[in-house]
């Protein structure tokens, strides 16, 4: 004697602290059917230990309860994104979305949209039923013209709500889709289209053969008051003239398995690789990590001061980060960078309490002057009219700005204040560093080269150095 | 489960504590051999059960019934 009966599920459902072999769906829902097809189809082809499924908001939200695969909680729409990342990351996974209307169709639609553009290697189940179940049958963007549901009491007005918007056929719009088809679970005949498309959309996943989207309308009788049978009906009759059911594309039989992407440089060829010459950085606990705020006007060359100091900590084998921080002007505008260098990796590039604050205007001052730790640097530039010099900071007044203008060179200041930071030894960076880091920054232009570090000389000397 | 008043043949075998009687198997059933009862369940609802005769064993209940569980078709062969 032969059994039919549901394969791929928990033998039990684990809900809110019972067991159950009850779903949590209401009598006559179509969800059921379509989580029983996918399952049938993942264990027929063997393939429940790669199938990565993520779960949408809305009623089919305990999916995860049910299906005996790997499950992932998407955010409200974003199961697309999910599916992204796994089928990126993982390439033996079988990506799977099962989202509904509102989910899909409404907030998550472009993220859909997107993913479909691209072809991920992805199968996407959208259940239409044409209203927002969980909530409480709000008009979805599927929902009917006329369709009467919570927020459109009246009826859906197109005038008002827009249409029901099409999903297969937006999708059908793209050049990467593999297949797109739109099926029912009403009746019999409906559902065993149905199975077979979702079984060919999982074929296309088991072979890795690009992106599938199987629209189903299935019957939601809660929120169109009806019965199992009348909503059923009602699906064949009503939402079938607006969403008529078919392969719209099936590109399955010459889709090829799509290539793997060629292997990419890890992050390690863009941020430890030294072209110049400079050492890898090596873990080493004597030397105390530094953090610093670089801060004045867009134009000041504050975030090229801030990276002179990083790449001199580089030079020297240290962990270093840069992290800017400015407007969208490009000049005038508020600017400033973090920097830290250490002996061993850093675990972030924010400063907030800094060992060394350079301020390069007043506004600079009075913002960032404050997060210099007790015992640590504020460095200022002259300019900055200062009532009371600060107390339990080590504190440095230096005319940068006027140094470098005295001499021809306006734009140095920036040049000039990194003397003044290697003369105060504050950072634990010699003067060679600093200077091969502003010798390196000019690469472009060398002739301004010599120039800079004449002027970095004179301001080490000048600043007692 | 208790549906399955025959042992031998094609039958349905119903889970009456999972069943939400939404009648989805009634309505599909081309040999009309299901019915919901009369009687209600634990549950408070009417579930489905097989009149006893007719099965053909076809299948057709168990891809119309939503509750993955509910359903069972037992099939000679």
């Amino acid at each position: 004697m032969a059994v039919k009966k549901t394969v791929g599920m928990y033998p039990a459902f684990d809900r809110s602290g019972t067991s159950t072999r009850a779903s949590h769906y209401c009598a006559g829902c179509g969800h059921g059917i379509i989580h029983k097809l996918i399952t049938e189809a993942v264990t027929d082809l063997g393939i429940a230990d790669r199938v990565v499924m993520a779960n949408p908001i809305g009623c089919a939200v305990f999916g995860y309860y049910y299906w005996d695969v790997g499950n992932i909680g998407a955010a409200h729409g974003r199961a697309a994104a999910v599916c992204t990342a796994v089928c990126r990351t993982c390439p033996e996974a079988i990506a799977l979305a099962y989202q509904g209307d509102g989910d899909l169709g409404a907030i998550g639609f472009n993220c859909t949209f997107q993913a479909a553009n691209r072809g991920e290697r992805m199968a996407t189940f959208f259940v239409n039923n044409g209203t927002y179940g969980m909530t409480g049958g709000q008009m979805a963007p599927t929902s009917l013209e006329g369709q009467k549901t919570a927020t459109t009491p009246l009826g859906r007005d197109v005038l008002n709500d827009g249409y029901p918007l099409h999903v297969c056929e937006v999708i059908n719009q793209l050049t990467a889709p593999v297949y797109i088809e739109r099926v029912s679970v009403a009746d019999t005949r409906r559902i065993m289209d149905a199975r077979r498309a979702i079984r060919k959309a999982l074929e296309l996943q088991r072979d890795g053969k690009g992106y599938a989207f199987v629209e189903i309308l299935s019957p939601c009788p809660t929120n169109l008051g009806m019965d199992a049978v009348q909503a059923a009906q009602f699906t064949n009759d009503k939402m079938e003239r607006e969403f008529p059911l078919g392969v719209l594309r099936d590109q399955s039989a010459t889709a090829t398995a799509r290539p793997a992407a060629p292997a990419k440089p890890g992050p390690a060829a863009f941020f430890t690789s030294n072209p110049d010459g400079a050492t890898d950085a090596a873990p080493d606990p004597s030397f105390a990590e530094q953090r610093l705020k670089f801060a004045g006007f867009g134009g000041q060359g504050i975030l090229s001061l801030g990276l002179y100091v990083a790449e001199a900590g580089r030079f020297a084998g240290r962990y270093t980060t840069w992290f800017p921080s400015y407007g969208p002007e490009q000049r005038g505008g508020a600017a400033s960078c973090s920097v830290v260098v250490a002996g061993n990796p850093v675990g972030s590039p924010a400063v907030d309490h800094a060992d060394v604050v350079i301020c390069m205007n007043l506004p600079a001052y009075e913002r960032f002057a404050k997060d210099v730790r007790p015992g640590g640097w504020l460095i200022v530039d002259a300019s900055v009219p200062i009532a009371e010099k600060p107390v339990g900071v080590q504190f440095v007044s230096f005319p940068a700005i006027q140094f470098a203008t005295e001499r021809g060179m306006p734009r140095s200041a920036n040049a000039v204040m990194l003397a003044v930071l290697a003369a105060s030894g504050a950072t634990g960076l010699d003067r060679r560093v600093m200077e091969q880091a502003l010798a390196a920054s000019f690469q472009k232009k060398p002739s301004l080269i010599p120039k800079n570090l004449a002027i970095f000389a004179a301001a080490y000397q000048q600043a007692g150095g | 489960m208790a549906s399955a008043d025959k042992k031998n043949g094609s039958h349905p075998v119903i889970d009456e504590t999972v069943c939400k009687g939404c009648g989805r198997c009634v309505a599909a059933c081309p040999k009309q051999v299901l019915r919901l009862r009369e009687r209600l369940s634990r549950r408070g609802i009417k579930p489905s059960e097989y009149t006893g005769a007719g099965c053909v064993g076809c299948n057709v209940c168990f891809y119309n019934c939503p509750e993955p569980y509910a359903i069972e078709v037992h099939t000679e062969k």
